[in-house]
């Protein structure tokens, strides 16, 4: 098997994108209406945003991802290209994985760069803890964009389908939230979290590609 | 070329349902090289669904097909992303199947020269069409599958289609195509469905 069409799927997702100029800007002007809304609606008390913080990135993200992912599917199989992948004679799987990488890459990656930013913006203190948070929410990420994958593949031929995605894939982001929060809280039992976090990933990582390509192969059919 | 070769592709017993309509039964076709198989029939007869169990991307209800060598599919979506160029799709795809093929002949072939350079959204469907037809001339496969080759070709278009078609089958090649009317190309046999 040789790699060429999953990397020529990777490069077609990466300019599609970016394409419109929009790319990470949209997923970052979002991320940031929400966390400029946020202590608009619960007041600007220092101390409750700084509680707060952490969770509503996690939701922006998890936000961030249904959204760019609504339409990765979806096009391709109205326009016809998902018949071409599906005879590219690489296994369905990897080209699935593959396009949602070059998403997570240009939408996911970008935010949680970004988070130590946000924080900031909730009130936490400067510190390198917040670098390692960074992490945390690129590595959770991936997982939202994984499990939103499935969800994009699923609703392929379901017009609107966008809420049908959220429908299918938020159960799916839960196991990601709770560790990720977890890992962020401090308290009791969150040593141990960052490695059930990386767990959650890994596993979406491995799962995922295979439910995306049953589902594209049956948006074909 | 003897007809006893065995066939690129072929199937039997083909059946399909839709809803709880019999689209079609029991058919079979075999492909050998340098035939050309033209699929009739009214709109809604099941011609692309057939064409699509033949490319593998739908099962049949019921029946088998085999295929013998590789194929080439045209699809009546030409899988043209608005934000492509016809360079960049074709350039695209042979990279995605490993050809190394440099795309300028294909694009200069197609009459796509001038518009190779402008985004998929601005092309017209003629256009469109003829770059997603400029994807055969990418690599060399035996059987190509075309679904409606004709759509929003102009006269000049359709002698195009017509001498590929021709230069496919000399070459060894063998082709299905669903068609409406009448096809430019002498068929060496028709399947009504």
């Amino acid at each position: 098997m040789s790699p060429a069409p999953i990397l020529a799927a990777f490069r077609q997702s990466l300019g599609e994108a970016w394409a419109g100029g929009a790319g990470a800007l949209l997923p970052l002007g979002f991320l940031g209406g929400a966390a400029v809304l946020v202590p608009l609606g619960i007041g600007s008390d220092g101390e409750t945003l700084k509680a707060v913080g952490p969770g509503i990135i996690w939701v922006a993200l998890a936000l961030a991802s249904l959204v760019t992912l609504e339409r990765i599917f979806q096009a391709d199989a109205e326009d016809g290209t998902l018949d071409l992948w599906l005879q590219a004679g690489a296994p369905v799987s990897a080209v699935a994985a593959a396009k949602t990488l070059a998403h997570w890459l240009s939408a996911g990656l970008p935010l949680a760069l970004f988070s130590p930013l946000l924080a900031l913006m909730f009130q936490a203190e400067a510190s390198p803890s917040l670098l390692v948070n960074a992490g945390l929410y690129a590595l959770g990420s991936l997982a939202f964009f994984f499990w939103g994958g499935v969800g994009a593949a699923l609703s392929a031929t379901v017009r609107r389908g966008g809420l049908l995605i959220s429908l299918i894939a938020l159960p799916l982001f839960v196991p990601t939230a709770i560790f990720g929060a977890l890992a962020m809280s401090g308290g009791p039992g969150s040593t141990g979290a960052p490695l059930f976090l990386a767990a959650s990933t890994l596993f979406a990582c491995a799962v995922a590609p295979y439910a995306m390509a049953a589902a594209l192969r049956l948006a074909a059919d | 070329m003897s007809s006893e070769a065995r066939p690129l592709l072929s199937a039997i017993g083909l059946g399909m349902i839709r809803g709880e309509r019999v689209l079609f039964r029991d058919v079979g076709l075999a492909l050998r090289a340098g035939e050309a198989l033209v699929l009739r029939g009214a709109n809604g007869a099941g011609k692309t669904t057939l064409l699509r169990i033949l490319a593998g991307l739908t099962r049949p209800e019921a029946g088998d097909v085999a295929r013998g060598a590789g194929h080439h599919w045209i699809g009546h979506r030409e899988g043209l992303k608005p934000q492509e160029t016809p360079r960049e799709h074709l350039k695209l795809w042979a990279q995605a199947w490993g050809s190394p093929t440099d795309s300028d002949p294909a694009l200069s072939r197609m009459g796509l020269a001038r518009p190779a350079d402008v985004a998929g959204r601005y092309l017209s469907a003629g256009q469109r069409r003829r770059t997603a037809l400029a994807r055969l001339l990418l690599e060399d496969r035996p059987v190509w599958l075309l679904d409606e080759p004709y759509t929003a070709l102009d006269a000049e278009g359709r002698a195009l289609v017509d001498a590929l078609i021709g230069e496919h089958r000399a070459r060894g090649g063998a082709v299905i195509a669903a068609i409406h009317g009448e096809a430019g190309f002498a068929a060496s046999g028709d399947l009504t469905l």
